[in-house]
């Protein structure tokens, strides 16, 4: 009887091991090369745009008209930039409490049969196309607001935030969902133990246990609003405006670069670097917010094990 | 040596303005029944009960009367319901939405159960100590004011914590690190933590399902002693797998097993009630006997 073979096989199985390998680094690679050409683009081309225009009227002017002729041209970006962060705003306002009350209800209080028939229904709304979001907002619910009594143009900012709102309350709510359903039962029965109310449970225990996974889908909602293009395209109008007015017109940045793209513009004119100057600072307002988000959820992550 | 007011002399007798002497039970239940005379008061009377989980029974033909304070163990084989049995002395099993208790769970002369009993206070009356060390994610202060925060209470925190720390013998452990987070502490130190925090809110019962299971035997040994000294004050149920544990610390003890019922489902049943002594060496019943000197189970 001799000793069985332990040496490295020249067989099928080793190289077979070796292609799965390859093709899995490969994968990884193409989504690494993809970010660094969006990264370099961006920025190549961003660059010589501010080679054509001031840094400081760029980011601190208000006046925002790049594609005006002549002396009326400015390139103030505060007011895309505010209507960006503003119809944001009023989308959080509105997904936020919508958003966690789902997830929360879902996680905590629905029966498992509500949770089989309403998580599905809840994450269909994320699948829904946004230029969907878009023509009900413009169609439906600005009517809707202007017959409630509202003053507003036909496209403005505040029928655009609000369904913009809805549309990041599946995001919000898929998330914080699985964040606090994640939080050990043992955590709850300790709670319960003590003669605490379920709602005391909730929001003394589970909640603060599964506030790291509920900020990253706060976050993970507020960059979507913050990029949102179609839905604002459609519904808000195309000029941003530094004004708190709700009723009027509020471009934000993404439709502007989607509008600007497919405007008579030529390619290496001073207009046409204004999309890809917006595109960069869009994705350094997007990037900071993650690293913010990320900072917070190590900070205050709660580990329960 | 006579220096009444010297309390290091006094035994402990019942203060109402002392925070750490728990209220009596007719002051929180309503309708309890005054202190009978007899030696030992029943805090519970259990008669029939059984439990269904959905469309099984978990364990049926319950009955018997737990005294105030002793310490009671529930001992017996795997699935024999004694984990079950324990969660439906403080209301526990209402969190499973499948479970049905049947029969009668009488605390102090009210039915658990009954209609008008609030479940939350209940488990402010009877605090539960689970098998696995679940301290919040919190620091040890926040761990041990959670209850006394629940019940509303703002002022004399730091007293109530250290009490109840003191009560856990934690204290001397823990008292230059109570802002930390609870999760540094030792496996052991983190059950006592529970067993702190449970005492915080002032219970007359404490429940504790396998509290040691967990534990090293030093730790173990810890709780063991801490019992002893708690049912002082207070009246204990512990589940536990470890027939030396039941028979160290325990005044009576519960043998459940696993019966087969005629369509061979497999029920938890009570076997024998005794006091302990007797359930380990003279058991009524001849299960209990073969468990207990290890020939089975």
């Amino acid at each position: 009887m001799s000793a069985p073979t332990l040496t490295k096989a020249r067989t099928g199985r080793s190289v077979g091991e070796q292609a799965i390998r390859g093709l899995l680094a490969l994968a990884a690679l193409v989504s690494v090369l993809t970010t660094t050409g969006i990264v370099v683009t961006l920025l190549e081309e961003a660059v010589s745009f501010f080679r054509e225009v001031p840094f400081g009227d760029f980011f601190f002017g208000t006046k925002w008209t790049p594609l005006a002729g002549g002396e009326s041209q400015s390139f103030g970006v505060l007011p895309l930039i505010f209507s960006t962060l503003y119809l944001t705003f009023i989308g959080l306002l509105v997904a936020i409490p919508v958003g966690l009350g789902v997830g929360i209800y879902l996680a905590e209080y629905a029966s498992p049969r509500v949770r089989r028939v309403f998580k599905p229904v809840v994450e269909l709304l994320a699948g829904i196309p946004t230029i969907v979001f878009g023509f009900f907002a413009l169609t439906f619910f600005t009517p809707l607001l202007g017959d409630l009594g509202f003053e507003l143009r036909i496209f403005n900012g505040l029928s655009a935030g609000i369904i913009l709102g809805i549309l990041v309350v599946p995001t919000i709510a898929s998330v914080s969902e699985d964040a606090l359903s994640s939080v050990p039962q043992s955590l709850r029965e300790g709670a319960f133990g003590l003669g605490a109310a379920k709602w005391q449970v909730v929001v003394r225990v589970v909640f603060p246990a599964a506030l790291s996974g509920v900020v990253a889908g706060l976050v993970l909602g507020a960059s979507r609003a913050i990029g949102e293009t179609v839905l604002i395209l459609v519904a808000a109008g195309n000029s941003p405006n530094l004004s708190a007015n709700l009723g009027i017109e509020h471009q934000n940045m993404a439709a502007f670069i989607a509008n600007t793209a497919r405007a008579d513009i030529s390619a290496g004119s001073v207009a046409y670097g204004t999309i890809f100057a917006v595109g960069a600072t869009l994705f350094v307002i997007t990037f900071v917010l993650n690293l913010f988000a990320i900072r917070f959820v190590r900070r205050y992550r709660q580990v329960y094990e | 040596m006579s220096t009444p007011h010297d309390p290091s002399q006094t035994t402990p007798v019942a203060d109402p303005t002392d925070p750490r002497t728990p209220a009596p039970a007719s002051v929180r239940l309503a309708a309890a029944p005054a202190a009978a005379a007899a030696p030992k008061e029943m805090a519970y009377r259990l008669k029939d009960v059984e439990v269904h989980y959905g469309d099984v029974k978990a364990v049926q033909g319950v009955t018997f009367d737990l005294a105030q304070n002793e310490i009671t163990a529930f001992i017996g084989p795997s699935g024999c319901g004694k984990s079950t049995l324990i969660r439906c002395l403080n209301r526990m099993n209402d969190l499973v939405p499948s479970a049905r208790v049947g029969g009668q769970v009488l605390y102090h002369g009210q039915d658990l159960y009954g209609d008008d009993i609030d479940a939350v206070q209940v488990r402010k009356v009877i605090g539960m100590v689970f098998q696995k060390p679940n301290p919040f994610p919190k620091s040890i202060y926040d761990n041990i004011a959670f209850g006394p925060r629940v019940l509303g209470r703002k002022k004399g925190m730091d007293e109530i914590v250290e009490t109840a720390l003191r009560r856990a013998s934690l204290w001397d452990e823990v008292k230059d690190r109570l802002k930390t987070n609870a999760f540094g502490m030792s496996g052991g130190q983190q059950q006592r933590l529970c067993i702190a925090r449970a005492l915080a809110v002032e219970p007359d019962v404490i429940l504790m399902d396998e509290p040691c299971s967990a534990l090293d035997p030093i730790s173990t040994a810890a709780i063991e002693d801490l019992m002893l000294e708690l049912k002082e004050r207070y009246t204990i149920a512990i589940v536990t797998h470890n027939m030396q544990q039941a028979a160290r610390v325990s005044d009576r003890t519960a043998f459940f097993t696993v019966a087969k019922s005629d369509d061979g489902k497999r029920i938890g049943e009570l076997v024998e009630f005794n006091p302990t002594e007797k359930v380990f060496s003279n058991p009524d019943d001849e299960r209990t006997e073969q468990y207990v000197t290890g020939k089975f189970g």
